[in-house]
């Protein structure tokens, strides 16, 4: 861990003093104990707040379309960024869609094991003042006031790390490995099989009581990177698709498009369950798209800046069969 | 004028059928000029591609009281933008097994390819769509209710 951040520091050092980046983004130690920050660097005594450890989980590719959108008279930011799997997979797919450049930016990517759920780990605190933390390869072990507690890091692992198939970065310029242990192999998500197997009004209802959390703050939508839309459809008035109240039905739609849109994009990064302050179960209804376009066109997203979406491919025979034949 | 019953032999369906310009929308018009006979349950916006169908148009459509929602294109390699029909083809199966998934029955969100020359089967196609809605009986799920009056009953 600690082994990982001295890299990430120096690596980052290297690339401000070489004056290939105006600017880093990172992690950096947040408010509260189990948190991190994004951080932006600058200049070279800043780059001594960069962390590295198993809480480092926001999605930072999602200010990389901001920080590169051209603008006339304005000199090209060069950007630096640091990539666990999952937003390297992010990194990927803006650059298929043209959002930013592979040469506007210098990746620094890491080998993750997992990132832990902090408001899971919170909870099983009961409230006692916590005083720091230190990390082992399996462990997180936390010191409170009184006493110091351990836990297994794989069993407080936020559930898209779980299940993820990537976790070291296909694109990068520098790859730091971490002494993290690497989760065990991947072992299928159960969820969408368990969730078609119920019944349509089981259904319907899981549908209705997760969505009736929802306050539409849009955290999942400003927290994902493929949500980066000048004008978001659920705000457009001309025309007007879906209201903007805490109606059900609306917030049904908000969130049905929204994981539509993401069809064929979504690398399952977790940014927008973290990122939910009433912790709406959104992955349930994003992770069925994920596996359907994996099925159906046989494409994973995020793994090679060459490929195409499926959206915007087709083959002669795809399948048909949902198709309506008259009797 | 509102039908209230559930009761499936009074109950008739509303039916958005977004039919492209070329094909199914012809194949549509042939039915009628052929005097075949089917259930008037459709409610027709004519496209000029079934490409150019945005999922959101049948989000919209069964939130504000559709019952069902159909859309027709030209048959695979007959498009007359030559290739529209395919995206909409990908496009629709996603679109298809994510709402069943989410509890909306499939036969509510139905896709066809109809030519120009089709008008039976374009008939064949309304006849089948509007018995299987008649069963299912109105739409329940995903449906806005806007009016205090509806959100009692």
């Amino acid at each position: 861990m600690k082994q990982a951040e001295r890299e990430i520091i120096s690596n980052t050092k290297k690339l401000l003093a070489d004056n290939r980046i105006d600017v880093f983004i990172g992690y950096e130690q947040g408010t509260l104990p189990f948190r991190t920050s994004p951080c932006f660097v600058h200049t070279d005594p800043e780059v001594q707040k960069l962390v590295w450890n198993s809480f480092c989980a926001n999605n930072l590719s999602v200010y990389l379309p901001h920080l590169l959108r051209q603008r006339k008279g304005h000199e090209h930011t060069r950007v630096g960024i640091l990539c666990k799997g999952c937003d390297n997979r992010s990194v990927v797919e803006l650059i298929k869609e043209k959002q930013l450049s592979r040469d506007d930016i210098v990746i620094i990517g890491i080998s993750c094991a997992g990132i832990v759920d902090s408001t899971k780990l919170q909870s099983r605190l009961n409230g006692g003042r916590i005083i720091g933390f230190d990390e082992t390869p399996d462990a997180i072990v936390v010191r409170l006031e009184n006493e110091e507690k351990t836990f297994k890091k794989s069993e407080f692992l936020c559930e898209a790390c779980r299940h993820c198939a990537h976790p070291i970065p296909n694109v990068y310029d520098i790859l730091v490995r971490s002494e993290q242990l690497f989760p065990q192999p991947v072992v299928s998500d159960p969820r969408v099989t368990e969730f078609r197997a119920r019944n349509r009004d089981q259904r319907w209802r899981t549908l209705e009581h997760e969505m009736s959390k929802c306050i539409r703050c849009y955290a999942c939508r400003n927290a994902c990177p493929n949500c980066y839309c000048k004008e978001c459809f659920a705000e457009q008035t001309a025309p007007k698709w879906i209201g903007v109240t805490n109606d059900l039905s609306d917030i049904i739609f908000f969130h049905v498009m929204r994981i539509f849109h993401q069809a064929g994009r979504c690398v399952d990064c977790g940014a927008c369950v973290r990122a939910c302050p009433m912790g709406v179960d959104l992955r349930l209804f994003t992770r069925m798209l994920v596996d359907e376009v994996t099925d159906r066109f046989g494409y994973e997203p995020g793994l090679s800046t060459k490929d195409n979406a499926p959206l915007s491919a087709y083959r002669i025979d795809d399948e048909q069969t949902f198709m309506v034949e008259p009797e | 004028m509102e039908q209230r019953s559930s009761d499936s032999t009074k109950f008739e369906p509303k039916i958005l059928a977004f039919l492209c310009n070329w094909c199914s929308y012809a194949g549509a018009d042939l039915a009628g000029v052929s005097r075949f006979q089917y259930p008037s349950t459709i409610r027709v916006i004519r496209v000029p591609c079934s490409g150019r169908v945005n999922p959101l148009y049948i989000v919209k459509a069964l939130q504000n009281g559709f019952d069902a929602v159909l859309v027709s294109g030209c048959h695979p390699g007959d498009c007359h933008y030559i290739t529209g029909n395919y995206y909409a083809r990908r496009k629709f199966a996603l679109v298809k097994r994510y709402l069943d998934y989410l509890g909306l029955e499939p036969e509510r969100v139905q896709f066809s390819w109809v030519s120009a020359s089709e008008g039976a089967r374009f008939a064949q196609i309304i006849k089948k769509i509007t018995d299987d809605v008649k069963k299912l009986g109105p739409l329940v799920y995903f449906k806005k209710s806007i009016s205090l009056k509806e959100k009692a009953l």
